[in-house]
């Protein structure tokens, strides 16, 4: 079946010589950043432990000394739930971050207009001086709660402690709205409970794990990689629905090679296949959900005939998959997927999964969804919180009241004046993460902050969003400090420890030293009235049965589940935490807020002549943009590659690794050219890149210009109706041989 | 004693962890590798297989860089590893040309550099870093002398095929397929 050979060498950049695919990805690259060097072999390395910042898995792991002290590898730590004592290659790649010599070094306040990155160095105390007397005044002016904090790492924790403090209650993470959001409400809506992180899915022991654009393995959320890969060992079979031929693709047992945009005819086709050929688990349906009957006469009609016309699948694969997932009930598991905001009612489709994983009744079954156990960890004492005059939540009166977190892309618009006259923010603190690249449509996100007050960017790294702020703190990398505890969810309750494997590096610091200096001087320290962090955690360590002394020891620690409910017993009654106090096929909740109770699919937009969906996704040496400049990473991969069917190459005529940019449906184009990746492992109708790359900010040495940014391209943005969820996917591009004119040459 | 490393390719993903962890391991220089990862297709839309394999030096039991070094610093060690003696290297080159996987390069501190299997972590009883950071856990590491090592079980047990077997350099990287 040979009829083309397409081969890349997808890591070792550095070795000169052999052929390296068609594109030619052999560059050396001669960096002077190489962690330190040791001798060949090593006594007795010292250990302390931590738990990975790279992504949000945070593998608890050991960072390991080499005999001059300095930092020289981080291992996983084989008591760790999260790595089983094995890190993906973002974490083993963490010294990279601790060495890289881009990392932002002193705290800087800017001296000319936003976005012109002009800064002049200042010391800590005149950064917080600064901070605090504008917080101080968007307090008295506008009041406390127009103060949004916009998070994504550990750090996080100790500035919601601070804005709370302060009376603000909005904090978001961009992870909900851009990302995981509509699965949460989703599986609210069904089984009453969220799919959490990590994600409750019983991948190990599973028979059947079903794909709908998940790409496990290129996402290295590595627990489930690494289940994943015990399944295909005791021979599970994987079923992928994508339009790419993903890697997890490439181990499927069945490919389904879908339409793009076209999932939720899929998933109800699938659902009528098992209904009407009578496949579910009658059992669990009869005893566990509500609205079956409703559900049944919904899909009546939804044929996989009908699906074929929609998702171009056969309707024999169809058939034979449903069958497939069907045989291995309730060892299956529909993979509730993580990045989900894709079209704009991708909570509908969420639903559509959850409601196939409660027909198979997997909920609640070994090889399904097991019921994770967390350790509460009390938090040190403070005074109780003032309560918020207004939240984000006031902007937009009559909607997303299904939403049960922060809308980091709410805050976002409701700080724009237009948009918003309820609750405008005037000041944020934005802490790990690049709110340019993570919320879509950065000119929106670029007009909000030009109508702040005060815009704080705690890092590591100068990011694009770091270009934009008023003053810019420089955190120190997770192996040089103290963090929260880690508390998350597993099968067994467990902890986690992460420690200073060495002192900070420049003049960066520790997030909870930045937020109890910034305490005293808005006079909030009650809220942080632990002497040393070691205090605190000592004594939350304590509460739960064991101490720092014992934690630096052993880094993580596992206790037992206070019940025997990992699954549920045969026959047990359980009552779910719905309206109905069922699994519910048809949700009650949908109803009353004016929504489908039962998922309808709508067509999606398409394609214009001559443009092609823009698919994007992630590669597993990489988390977001945070790890382009990485100088361990960098090697592994340094620039993103747009993905071209050969027959959508011959028509413009491109070739294997030649650089084009990218124009949207509104004329943007890339800000640099991307190579093209001539493959057959994508459809016509779509192009694919790997999100992250394209960085603006010329401070990042190694990544600077690198690759082009999807982020960039996607200005069309889908808002799920139900919880303001920004769908993304919905973003069509050509090919362009040119930069875009400047606006001198225009 | 022969060591030999036996790699799967239907649970290999890709992810470069071996290179990376290869990398901080054994301070291979930014820009270099011992160890790389390859991936084929093969086939049209929507006719498609992949296979992914993390390479490196396959330990020849007949080598030809070891043949052609003038200078005796690349040599058979304990098990069949195949080393080079850094300072007896006078980074001529003649291994790196010889060798019909490219897998040795030439370190910046003026000697050729390649897989050593992590002898100094063998010697302690601990596997290859590679080997023991590969999230997949597709890697199996051990002695074919032993029939009761990993990589003898999983030999006996699945497909599997040597690259370049034609060049009769007898590799002892397996990749089971
Ligand atoms: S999955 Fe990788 S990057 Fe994420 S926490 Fe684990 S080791 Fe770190
Ligand atoms: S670490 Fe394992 S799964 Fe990842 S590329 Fe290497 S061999 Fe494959
Ligand atoms: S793979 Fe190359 S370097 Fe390694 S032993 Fe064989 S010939 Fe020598």
């Amino acid at each position: 079946m040979t009829s083309r050979r397409d081969f890349i060498r997808i890591s070792g950049l550095g070795m000169g010589g052999l052929a390296v695919g068609a594109s030619g990805f052999g560059i050396v690259n001669n960096l002077s950043t190489s962690p330190p060097k040791g001798s060949e072999l090593r006594i007795d390395p010292t250990r302390t432990p931590t738990y990975c910042e790279i992504c949000f898995w945070k593998c608890a792991g050991w960072v390991y000394k080499n005999e001059e002290g300095k930092i020289w590898k981080v291992i996983g730590n084989d008591d760790d739930q999260h790595s089983n004592g094995r890190f993906c290659p973002r974490g083993t790649g963490g010294p990279g971050m601790y060495y890289d010599e881009d990392r932002l070094k002193t705290p800087l306040i800017r001296t000319e207009e936003r976005g012109k990155q002009v800064f002049r160095k200042a010391s800590w105390d005149e950064a917080f001086d600064h901070i605090a007397g504008k917080l101080k005044e968007i307090a008295e002016v506008h009041g406390p709660e127009c103060v949004a904090l916009l998070t994504h790492g550990s750090g996080g924790e100790y500035f919601s402690t601070l804005l709370k403090g302060f009376g603000s209650g909005s904090i978001a993470a961009p992870s909900y709205a851009q990302c995981r959001g509509p699965r949460e409400v989703a599986y609210h809506m069904t089984f009453g409970e969220g799919v959490g992180s990590p994600e409750r899915t019983d991948i190990r022991d599973t028979d059947c794990l079903v794909l709908i654009g998940s790409h496990l393995g290129e996402n290295m959320h590595n627990g489930q990689v690494q289940e994943m890969s015990d399944a295909i060992d005791k021979g599970a079979s994987i079923i992928t629905v994508d339009p790419r031929y993903s890697i997890a693709a490439s181990k499927s047992k069945y490919w389904l090679p879908i339409k793009p945009a076209t999932d939720l005819a899929l998933l109800l086709a699938w659902i009528h296949v098992i209904i009407y050929e009578e496949r579910y688990d009658r059992e669990y349906v009869e005893k566990y959900t509500y609205g079956f009957d409703q559900l049944k006469e919904h899909v009546r009609n939804m044929t996989p005939e009908w699906a074929y016309g929609i998702t171009t699948l056969a309707p024999d694969l169809i058939r034979k998959s449903a069958k497939e997932m069907a045989d291995a009930a309730p060892a299956v598991i529909i993979h509730p997927g993580r990045h989900v905001t894709w079209y704009g009612d991708d909570t509908q489709r969420s639903r559509a999964m959850a409601i196939l994983n409660a027909l198979l009744g997997s909920w609640g079954r070994r090889g399904g969804f097991y019921n994770p156990e967390t350790v509460e960890i009390p938090s040190w004492p403070h005074p109780p919180y003032p309560t918020p005059q207004r939240t984000w939540k006031d902007a937009y009166p009559d909607k997303y009241n299904l939403a049960f977190e922060t809308l980091a892309s709410g805050i976002c618009d409701a700080t724009i004046p237009e948009l918003s006259e309820a609750c405008n923010f005037k000041g944020w603190i934005v802490n790990g993460t690049n709110l340019l690249k993570t919320i879509p449509d950065s000119r929106k996100v670029i007009e909000a902050i030009q109508n702040l007050d005060l815009l704080v960017v705690v890092d590591t790294m100068p990011m694009a969003i770091t270009g934009w702020a008023d003053v810019v703190l420089p955190e120190c990398t997770y192996l040089e400090r103290y963090d929260t505890i880690r508390d998350s969810p597993h099968r067994k309750p467990a902890i986690a420890l992460r420690m200073p494997a060495a002192e900070p590096m420049y003049d960066s610091k520790p997030a909870y030293w930045m937020a109890k200096e910034l305490s005293k001087r808005l006079g909030l320290k009650d809220y942080f009235s632990w002497n040393s962090i070691e205090e605190m955690l000592d004594w939350q360590f304590k509460q739960v049965g064991t101490s720092l002394e014992e934690m630096k020891r052993i880094g993580v620690k596992t206790f037992e589940r206070s019940y025997d409910d990992l699954y549920f017993q045969q026959g047990e009654d359980v009552e779910f935490y719905t309206n109905t106090g069922k699994i519910e096929l048809y949700s009650t909740s949908l109803a009353a807020e004016g929504f489908d109770p039962l998922p309808v699919y709508t067509p999606h937009e398409e394609p214009p002549e001559g443009f092609y969906r823009l698919n994007y996704g992630r590669a597993p040496a990489h988390t977001f943009g945070r790890t382009a400049n990485n100088a361990l990473l960098k090697d592994i991969m340094e620039e993103n590659t747009v993905w071209i069917n050969p027959k959508v190459a011959g028509i413009w005529g491109i070739e294997n690794g030649q650089y084009v940019y990218l124009e949207n449906q509104d004329g943007v184009r890339s800000s640099f050219p991307i190579r093209a990746r001539v493959t057959e492992r994508i459809r016509w109708d779509s192009v694919y890149m790997v999100h992250g790359f394209g960085h603006t900010n010329k401070l990042l040495s190694r990544a600077y210009g690198k690759g082009a940014s999807d982020s960039e391209l996607i200005t069309k943005v889908h808002v799920d109706p139900i919880m303001g969820g920004t769908g993304m996917r919905g973003n069509f591009v050509t090919f362009k041989f040119e930069p875009a004119k400047t606006e001198a040459e225009s | 004693m022969r060591y030999a490393m036996a790699i799967d390719t239907k649970k290999c993903v890709g992810c470069s962890d071996c290179v990376v962890s290869c990398q901080t391991e054994n301070d291979v220089p930014i820009g270099y590798c011992r160890d790389w990862v390859v991936e084929v297709t093969d086939g049209t839309y929507p006719q498609l297989e992949i296979e992914i394999r993390s390479e490196r030096c396959n330990q020849c039991d007949n080598s030809p860089c070891v043949r052609c070094c003038p200078t005796g610093a690349s040599h058979y060690a304990e098990g069949g590893i195949v080393l080079v003696t850094p300072n007896k290297c006078i980074g001529c080159g003649a291994c790196i040309t010889s060798c019909p996987y490219d897998a040795r390069y030439a370190h910046p501190d003026g000697y050729v550099d390649k897989c050593t299997f992590c002898i100094h972590r063998i010697k302690k009883g601990l596997e290859p870093a590679c080997v023991a950071a590969c999230p997949t856990k597709c890697m199996y590491f051990g002695d074919l002398d032993d029939p009761n090592s990993k990589v003898s079980e999983v030999l006996k047990k699945r497909k599997w095929k040597t690259l370049i077997p034609e060049a009769g350099t007898e590799p002892q990287l397996y990749f089971l397929i």
